[in-house]
């Protein structure tokens, strides 16, 4: 399955770099341990922990009941005394039980203890839609955690940042949640670096360079974007694609560097437009580079509605598309 | 041209219900359409302002042939938005306060001038369009941006033209007025009142000097007091509505609430002389007195880029609501080319400030010197109400400020004419004679 090319880095998918850099954690610290519903005897829904039972045996490859917020809840505990908890939340549309544990006790353990205790936690759970998921397998949650501070939020958009982010989360000494878009999984193929490597939180990344429009993007989304642009491109126009890779700490340097250069700012994103991660970097730049603006900042992001729908029409009514993203770039290139 | 029946292939434009620069909510019918099934009102597909009427009235094309052009609320490919108004009366930016009598002669012997509102205007309109980024630039590259010609959509500047232009050894803003330049050290660079700079100072012009002067002379010799009345507009903005379209075409001008709200005021001053009056302070030939005047003459407070004008309706009181929209209109017209007479801008007994044309909720305005009062016009908010008995309804209401002199009248005199004009406004509509 993995292609070994010869410079030193392996093309996997986004599911395949999870399953590897778990793997490495589990051998290389023996604190590592995995929990959550499924991971053990079934190996995770998408085979992610796929023979870790196995390997690592039972005490550090546990199963747990349909108890969201007792995964988190133990693992801080884990994660308090000593451990390095990566915490599974089966799809993130079931966080919600745990949404206590994690925001109530995780990100506010280090400064409840005044220091003395810090909460070194991965929570990993796959989000998003796009993958006839309806109502129970295809949200997306991190506005629901940004505004936490002590929080730290990323969501890779490919397999070399799933796996230098994903070691950097679990090295990281506070609770991390990693998102992982459920539909990239398979779908995203990429070169990733043979052997250990960190990417440092709180990063952005210009996966295309360009000088007419800034696009801020992660995600399944980011890669429509790259597409959109790459359409623009053969027209001539100059789109920028920023893949924020870190949702929390937000990258204001990269992003302010950016739209200081083009003067256009377009956010995409999944998750629903209001009070969404888009509402955020529109006013920080409005507040910080407004005499930079040459056009006003547009978000193109999920509709104002509880859930995609399980019907095609639906769902498709709710994500939108590169055919859209690239309709948004052009009318903001040529505004 | 939307399909009015599953047999039918082409319409008619009975009526438009919406002029180009009328503003248009998602849903509502913003045009009639006959076929020779039906007639019906066609709802706007989206919020927006028309932009483009395609068709003419009784014209009759095919189904799905585009018909108007309607500049989407939010789109980022629109235009910068029009003046959100309806007429050149509410388009004018709302000033706050009334001008000094301009009959009166200024410091140096002349009449208060318009100022160079037409190269101010101008300004405006070129400045409108223009993003942070593309003033900032300007102001770096000292550019006129009005000398540019934009390559955005609309033919907005952007901020690469500006960079072209700076480049390109631009045009710089223009010449200061005469007298500016002259107090102003060679080299240095100069603000304008429509163009100010952080760090500069503007010289006055003389309009300004004035207004600066008589603003300060009113406040300090006039007490002024203040009141608030909330005037439910629901039937003569219906009124408008109907009439407004026909109105129009047979005048040129178009109708505004604000003649509507004039007829209201001159009837409530009739009511109520003495907020038709001035205080007449004490001088050698004898003690202070009120002086009542005998005329109704209604100066309308109209905002321009660099000034602030007051032209007055004469004999307000002997016209009809269709007169009062007529004599206004030519009156914001000529405001608006600065064309206005000193005759036009003489003799004003009472001031009306439309100021809720940009949104304004309440006001405090300064009294026009010489007169006893000034009430506004807030903007028009759609409100839930409860009734006299106790249901609930959405009606269009509309402030109305008002401030006094209160050595000339006092509370219950002014609470009296809010009341009035409360209760005259309310009465109006939904029809009748204009």
């Amino acid at each position: 399955m993995a292609v070994v090319s010869s410079t030193n880095s392996t093309v996997m998918n986004n599911v395949e770099a999870v399953r590897a850099t778990l793997y490495e954690a589990m051998k290389n610290d023996e604190r590592t341990v995995i929990l959550g519903e499924d991971v053990g005897a079934r190996g995770n829904v998408f085979l992610i922990t796929k023979d870790f039972i196995g390997e690592f045996g039972e005490r550090r490859v546990i199963d747990t009941p349909i108890a969201e917020a007792s995964i988190v809840g133990i693992a801080v505990g884990m994660a308090m005394e000593g451990l390095r908890p990566i915490a599974e939340i089966q799809f993130a549309d079931f966080i919600y039980p745990s949404f206590n544990q994690i925001v109530g006790e995780a990100a506010k353990i280090r400064y409840r203890s005044n220091g003395e205790y810090t909460c070194p936690l991965v929570i990993r759970t796959p989000y998003g839609g796009g993958v006839r998921g309806a109502l129970s397998h295809s949200v997306s949650i991190e506005a629901l955690f940004y505004h936490v501070p002590g929080l730290k939020i990323v969501a890779p958009a490919f397999p070399d940042d799933v796996k230098g982010l994903l070691n950097a989360a679990i090295d990281d000494p506070d609770p991390v949640l990693f998102l992982e878009h459920k539909k990239t999984y398979r779908l995203i193929k990429g070169e990733v670096p043979d052997g250990h490597y960190t990417i440092p939180l709180g990063k952005a990344n210009i996966r295309k360079a360009g000088t007419q429009l800034t696009v801020v993007s992660y995600g399944l989304y980011l890669h429509w974007a790259l597409e959109a642009a790459e359409r623009l491109a053969q027209e001539g126009l100059s789109v920028e694609v920023l893949d924020l890779r870190s949702i929390r700490p937000m990258d204001k340097t990269a992003i302010l560097n950016s739209v200081e250069k083009t003067r256009k700012l377009l956010i995409v994103h999944e998750d629903n437009k209001f009070g969404g991660i888009g509402a955020e970097i529109s006013a920080m730049v409005a507040e910080e580079a407004l005499f930079s603006l040459d056009a006003p900042i547009r978000r193109l992001c999920g509709p104002d509605v509880p859930s995609m729908g399980y019907a095609l029409p639906l769902e498709e009514e709710f994500m939108s598309s590169p055919a859209e993203m690239a309709d948004a770039m052009r009318a903001m290139v040529k505004f | 041209m939307p399909q009015l029946g599953e047999t039918v292939t082409e319409g008619t434009v009975a009526q438009w219900l919406k002029s180009v620069g009328d503003s248009v909510d998602k849903y509502e019918d913003f045009v009639e359409v006959s076929t020779d099934k039906v007639n019906a009102g066609v709802p706007s597909p989206v919020t927006g302002t028309i932009r483009e009427l395609l068709v003419k009235e009784g014209e009759t094309v095919a189904t799905g042939t585009p018909i108007a052009v309607i500049d989407e609320v939010g789109a980022a490919s629109a235009p910068a938005p029009a003046p959100p108004a309806t007429s050149a009366a509410a388009a004018a930016p709302a000033p706050r306060a009334a001008q000094p009598s301009p009959s009166a002669p200024s410091p140096n012997g002349s009449p208060a001038p318009a100022a160079s509102a037409v190269s101010e205007l101008e300004l405006e309109g070129a400045l409108r369009g223009a993003s942070p980024a593309v003033r900032r630039l300007a102001r770096e590259h000292r550019i006129d941006i009005r000398a540019i010609k934009g390559s955005g959509s609309n033919g907005r500047v952007t901020a690469d033209d500006v960079l072209a232009a700076a480049r390109t050894g631009a045009p710089t803003p223009h010449a200061p007025a005469a007298a500016a330049a002259a107090t102003v050290p060679p080299g240095t660079r100069t603000s304008t009142y429509a163009q100010p700079i952080p760090g500069t100072s503007i010289s006055l012009v003389q309009a300004r000097k004035i207004i600066a002067e008589r603003m300060v002379e009113s406040k300090h010799t006039a007490p002024h007091a203040w009141s608030m009345v909330q005037i439910d507009v629901t039937n003569v903005w219906k009124w408008r509505a109907r009439e407004k379209d026909r109105f129009e075409r047979e005048t040129g001008y178009k109708l505004t609430l604000l003649p509507f709200f004039i007829r209201a005021v001159v009837e409530s001053l009739a009511a109520f002389p003495l907020m038709n009056a001035r205080f007449v302070p004490a001088t050698a030939g004898g003690p202070p007195s009120i002086y009542v005047n005998d005329e109704v003459n209604i100066g309308i407070a109209i905002g321009l880029p660099a000034n602030l004008v007051v032209p007055v309706v004469r004999g307000a009181d002997k016209l009809s609501i269709k007169g009062l929209a007529v004599k206004g209109g030519e009156l914001i017209d000529r405001a608006r080319k600065n064309k206005l007479g000193v005759d036009d801008l003489a003799g004003g007994t009472f001031t009306v400030n439309n100021n809720g044309a940009n949104g304004s909720w309440a006001s405090a305005p300064i009294i026009n010197g010489g007169q006893a009062g000034i009430v506004t016009m807030e903007t028009v908010l759609k409100t839930v109400v409860v009734r006299d008995d106790d249901s609930l309804a959405i009606r269009s209401m509309m402030n109305s400020c008002l401030s006094l002199d209160h050595r000339v009248v006092d509370g219950y005199v002014a609470s009296g004419f809010l009341a009035e004009l409360k209760r005259r406004l309310e009465a109006m509509g939904p029809q009748g004679d204009l």
